[in-house]
């Protein structure tokens, strides 16, 4: 997108009658997370450098910027996976509502629970099929009671936009489906159990433009139940789907605010230049 | 591009060095196996003499009677091996899971380097700690003290095994599983073991090959029998121990029986070898991630 082209629909926007917020961090909305003076390390490496970051909920917030800026480091600390590499640590606070999940007392697998993943390489389950792989976070946590796996599988298969191309081949391996479908198979996995946060770690990255879309198009129906947080370094996909966007850079937060104004109107040099195709 | 694809004096001299490179990595592989074809064929030729029904069902006879056989061998070597394996594959699996999956405790680490260690131990010195334990305790060479033997030379190759198959097992299934608020415990017993079997599955045949051969522990333990064993608790034959002692008998019947209880050994190896191949081949093809 070129300089020109974007005061163009800034411009298309004012004609409409749309305000563009100046001071994009006026914006005011009721969060789900926040992180307070997030910082997390890869051993001596410092790869988040303190970050204040609100997350809404019930929407859709991308965590963009160039490779490296720590984005996926990032929401792996929001469900405290990130600590399971050796020789990782996180310090600061990432409050849920208005709970820090690093608490002394804070189970990190009761975290998990209710914060879901998606990663960024579909990852089904191998020697399990279909069923049971959206059904093995229940599962796995006890839930035995076969018409409740029955409902939440297929509920969570509809949700991933996944339910028609598989509801006559649930019993077959799930890692026999296309790359895509793998990834809506996880989405639906990670929503079986019922998190409160969906975090997505550019889910859409080894997938195709139609795996992509239809990847989006359930992001969108998501979002009226989850909060979800997806890390991306396609700023198209950022336009599309997210409400509020984050950007990222060499581990802090340069700008975040509503996904329009961010774009049409970036307040921060570094910003611009990485929207505009300058670096990145 | 007519340059490049033209042949100069450079192109000649390549594909002349490539085909003598790839003649010597021929004659290498043919090297390296002729000392197998050579005693496979050696064992067969003598072996398959003496190979029959009665060989098979009937105990060993006297000098000068034919139609002996190696039943007890080969039911001692069962009983042993199968009661190694009761005593090692818990143990192992059980230390190549800790191996592999908690590599963060320094007793994993240090535990990991004493397996390296008992992997490495001689066999024989194996058979004289076994010895000194059990058959000098209970006073009788007995299955009970050549199993015990054996499963001391079994743990360490499944728990290696074990550890090697489970590191395989991607990363992010682990992360997968965590993520959906799965404990770590209950993660590797149902994920990680799940995806791994097939090669933890390998790791415990291999044990049971290697056992299956073992003689020097044996000699300590086990002792050997020309009958049949009425109770763990007696000296009891295998087949390592049948070939060593009738291999350095004196009589030509008793030495034609080892080269036969040899071809047996041999052959239920490759058969146990190839079922390996074949089941683990199998699962891994639809068991493999994409990644």
């Amino acid at each position: 997108m070129t300089i020109e082209m974007q005061k163009g629909r800034e411009d298309e926007a004012m004609k409409e009658g749309l305000t563009v917020s100046t001071d994009v961090r006026t914006v005011t909305f009721g969060s789900k997370m926040k992180t307070r003076g997030l910082r997390a390390w890869f051993g001596k490496s410092e790869v988040i450098k303190g970050i204040d970051l609100d997350i809404p909920e019930k929407c859709v917030t991308a965590i963009m910027g160039p490779s490296g800026c720590g984005k996926t480091t990032f929401i792996r600390c929001l469900n405290r996976i990130h600590e399971l590499t050796p020789g990782a640590k996180v310090q600061g606070e990432v409050m849920l509502d208005d709970e820090n999940i690093y608490g002394p007392k804070v189970d990190a697998v009761a975290v998990r629970r209710k914060i879901g993943m998606v990663f960024q390489k579909p990852n089904p389950f191998p020697t399990m099929s279909i069923y049971d792989n959206v059904a093995a976070g229940l599962k796995l946590n006890g839930v035995k009671d076969k018409k409740l796996l029955d409902e939440v599988v297929e509920r969570s298969l509809k949700m991933g936009f996944l339910w028609e191309e598989v509801k006559n081949d649930l019993r077959k391996p799930g890692a026999a489906l296309s790359g895509g479908q793998q990834q809506r198979l996880c989405i639906a996995r990670a929503i079986a159990v019922q998190p409160e946060v969906l975090l997505m770690d550019e889910p859409a990255s080894a997938l195709d433009p139609t795996a992509t879309a239809k990847i989006e198009e359930a992001m969108v129906q998501l979002k009226k139940q989850y909060t979800i947080v997806i890390v991306t370094h396609n700023m198209q996909q950022a336009a599309r789907v997210a409400d509020y966007t984050a950007f990222f850079y060499l581990g802090e937060l340069v700008e975040f605010g509503e996904t329009a104004p961010l774009f049409e109107n970036p307040q921060k040099e570094l910003t611009e230049r990485y929207i505009t195709g300058k670096f990145g | 591009m007519a340059g490049i694809m033209a042949s100069s004096g450079i192109d000649r001299r390549r594909r002349i060095t490539n085909r003598a490179m790839t003649g010597l990595v021929y004659l290498s592989v043919c090297l390296a196996i002729s000392p197998l074809v050579f005693i496979l064929a050696d064992v067969a030729i003598r072996g398959a003499s003496v190979i029959n029904i009665d060989f098979f069902t009937h105990l060993p006879r006297p000098v000068d009677v034919s139609g002996g056989g190696i039943a007890n061998a080969i039911v001692g070597s069962f009983v042993m091996v199968g009661l190694a394996s009761l005593m090692a594959v818990p143990f192992g699996v059980a230390a190549g899971i800790f191996f592999s999956e908690w590599p963060e405790s320094r007793l994993s680490t240090v535990s990991s380097f004493m397996n390296d260690v008992l992997a490495e131990f001689p066999s024989i010195v194996v058979g004289i700690f076994v010895y000194v334990l059990v058959v000098l305790a209970t006073g009788t060479f007995s299955a009970l003290a050549g199993g015990m033997a054996l499963a001391i030379i079994m743990i360490p190759i499944v728990a290696r095994t074990t550890e090697e198959s489970l590191k395989l097992v991607p990363r992010n299934l682990r992360e997968a599983s965590m993520a959906l608020g799965v404990p770590r415990w209950k993660t590797v017993l149902s994920i990680v073991i799940s995806t791994g079997k097939a090669g933890l599955f390998t790791g415990v045949l291999l044990a049971v090959a290697r056992a299956a051969g073992e003689t020097a522990p044996l000699l300590l333990t086990a002792l050997g029998n020309s009958f049949y064993a009425t109770s763990l608790m007696q000296p009891t034959a295998a087949l390592p121990l049948l070939i060593y002692t009738d291999g350095i008998s004196p009589f030509p019947q008793w030495q034609a029986d080892a080269w036969g209880a040899a071809l047996v050994l041999i052959l239920s190896m490759l058969a146990l070898n190839l079922a390996i191949k074949l089941t683990v081949g199998r699962r891994m093809s639809h068991a493999r991630p994409e990644n």
